[in-house]
């Protein structure tokens, strides 16, 4: 019982779903956003047990004095500093964005999320030297379309109106023919997916018997 | 003398006054015989003709709010007096009661679709199963006509999306291909299916990490628990956590979604179970970090750097962090296996991690990994998918070329 009713009840969500995509009477509209609505309200709940599973973890580690420990007292004072801050209900018209909870965040938040980005310049080029080094005839392939590629940007003077023609017919014929067939091989794959979930013969999401 | 200068004035005066309306009559007349539109004089200050055959109906595949409106256009749209601006179109709900006006349409719009909100607080509510009447109103520069008013429509919603049938045929063929194959494994028929270096690299992967006395980092990537591709990586987790537990590694999984960390929890667990080593089952190594994409990565690399995991898993949904993750794990020293059905994610972990699962492999490995048959049943009946979808192909292919538009609109499908 503590299978088959999990199952039953993932067979006949899923099967919902998938009739209600070619029923377009109001009824079935309305059941359908009535579901993603209770995903989003189980999605905040389970917020709490992330909540939790944080602050345990950083507690634990803090207490413990593991290596590191200085990092998980940095994010345990941002938790609370946030949660805190975002509690303080009036507008300040002092601020620049009225609240100290969006202030903090957009001068403190936005800036490192913008240089953790930016790190990715960098490790762009890292992968980019070994994925170019033409060992193979397929990363000789590659080196010499990437070049191309990269080309286009650059003014060429004769040879401009060349590279912007192999560009062209790089972008939209090998590559957007491979482009569709991953995305026919997804789509193929996720409904397989689908089917054997909804049959009960995928179970390894469910957890234990 | 005087008598003479006063004819001679007449005469100016007659030819003054006959000669430019001589030249107007020639001008006219060489147009008319050019065949211009020359406009009349009044035709701005003539309404245009109203439009005819004003017809209301429900419009097909929708959900029972709205109706359509089609009519003939007016004799004056491009052509007669070409003075039709736009398109009124009225709505009442009797036939002598009050019109009230529902939406423009450009001349040379011959139809239009009136569309209210499901909601009946709405101001625009539009209540289906109930009568109204049209009349399309010919708009010239500060003058109409109106046409005659239509019959009554009331608007009702549909069981079946009529413009989805191709997707329904796919959907069942493709189903059927699927059953098939799994009943005939279940009836213990061998199936082939050809192996992939990503799902083979799994064992050695947990071994070398089992040598090292390293552990595992499993990273279940940015989706939601509702994504193929996260349900995908739960169902390799489940394999790859059984593996781990009877080699008795340590596996670490933060995550980016609580729910996904409840889920990740819970197939672990289960796997534990499964392999007869629950004791070793450790719940604090699944956690929850935080829900913001680049915060994750620093958190996920800060793990690389101090735990030095021995394998990186990278099976799920990623998107800008994926680069950033494989490289840290590439700089760690640690054998990376990733998988993502982020088409723009691919060749990022192609270039950075040594085994890539690309798209439909991700979905397919938890059948490569269990070897259930069933599961090959699946991979079976996907593959025949795909001979079919090729067949298709080449045939749409022919039919465009040929210009076959029947066999091109069996394929045509409407949102």
């Amino acid at each position: 019982m503590r299978r088959t009713l999990p199952i039953a009840v993932v067979a006949g969500v899923g099967f919902f779903m998938l009739i209600q995509y070619f029923i377009p009477l109001e009824e079935f509209e309305t059941l359908y956003e009535w579901a993603l609505d209770w995903t989003m309200v189980i999605g905040c709940f389970a917020m709490l047990l992330g909540l939790y599973s944080l602050t345990n973890m950083m507690v634990t580690k803090v207490r413990r004095k593991a290596e590191g420990w200085g990092y998980s007292l940095v994010a345990l004072v941002g938790l609370f500093v946030m949660v805190f801050v975002g509690l303080i209900p009036h507008y300040q018209d002092s601020l620049k964005y009225g609240t100290l909870f969006m202030d903090i965040f957009e001068y403190i938040y936005i800036p490192i999320q913008a240089a953790m980005f930016s790190l990715l310049a960098f490790y762009v080029a890292s992968a980019a030297y070994r994925a170019f080094r033409a060992r193979t005839v397929l990363a000789t392939i590659l080196l010499v379309s990437a070049i191309i590629i990269m080309f286009r940007l650059i003014p060429l003077g004769p040879l401009s109106a060349i590279n912007q023609w192999m560009v062209n017919f790089i972008l939209t014929v090998p590559n957007m023919a491979a482009k569709r067939a991953f995305w026919m091989g997804v789509g193929l794959g996720a409904t397989a997916t689908a089917l054997k979930i909804m049959l009960g013969i995928e179970r390894g999401y469910m957890g234990r018997d | 003398m005087k008598s003479k200068r006063v004819f001679c004035g007449k005469v100016l005066l007659i030819l003054f006054l006959v000669i430019p309306l001589l030249f107007l009559g020639v001008c006219v007349s060489s147009a008319q015989e050019e065949g211009e539109v020359a406009p009349e004089a009044d035709s701005l200050a003539q309404p245009p003709t109203s439009p005819t055959e004003v017809k209301a109906f429900d419009t097909p595949n929708d959900n029972g709010h709205s109706i359509t409106v089609s009519w003939t256009l007016s004799v004056d749209d491009g052509a007669g007096r070409n003075n039709v601006v736009s398109y009124e179109v009225l709505r009442s709900d009797s036939l002598d009661g009050e019109f009230e006006v529902r939406g423009l349409a450009p001349a040379g719009e011959n139809t239009f679709e009136d569309k209210g909100a499901k909601e009946k607080k709405d101001a625009n509510y539009f209540p289906p199963h109930k009568d109204f009447y049209y009349k399309v109103r010919a708009r010239g520069d500060g003058l109409f006509s109106d046409s005659e008013v239509s019959l009554p429509a009331h608007a009702y919603g549909q069981w079946y999306h009529t413009g989805k049938t191709p997707v329904v045929v796919a959907v069942i063929a493709f189903s059927t291909f699927a059953l098939v194959f799994i009943t005939l494994a279940r009836k213990g028929k061998k199936l082939y299916v050809r192996p992939l270096a990503g799902i083979e690299a799994v064992d050695d992967a947990i071994g070398r990490a089992t040598e090292m006395g390293k552990p595992i980092l499993y990273i279940l990537g940015l989706g939601s628990a509702d994504m193929i591709a996260t349900i995908a990586s739960f169902t390799i987790l489940s394999r790859v956590a059984k593996k781990v537990a009877e080699y008795q590694t340590p596996i670490l999984i933060p995550c980016c979604d609580p729910i996904v960390m409840a889920v990740a929890q819970e197939t672990v667990r289960a796997a534990y179970l499964e392999a007869g080593r629950p004791d070793q089952y450790k719940e604090e190594n699944i956690y929850y970090l935080t829900s913001m994409q680049f915060a994750y990565v620093a958190g996920v690399n800060g793990i690389m750097l101090r735990e030095k995991p021995a394998t990186n898993f990278y099976l799920g949904k990623f998107y800008a962090e994926s680069l950033l993750l494989a490289e840290t794990g590439s700089l760690a020293g640690s054998i990376q296996i990733s998988g993502t059905d982020e088409i723009a994610q691919i060749p990022f972990f192609v270039a950075a991690t040594d085994y890539t699962l690309i798209g439909e492999e991700l979905y397919a490995a938890s059948a490569y990994l269990g070897k259930e048959p069933t599961l090959l049943g699946t991979l079976k009946g996907q593959d025949w998918g795909k001979a079919v979808v090729m067949i298709a192909l080449i045939l749409g292919a022919l039919a465009a070329t040929f210009n076959f538009q029947f066999f091109l609109n069996l394929f045509s499908i409407q949102l």
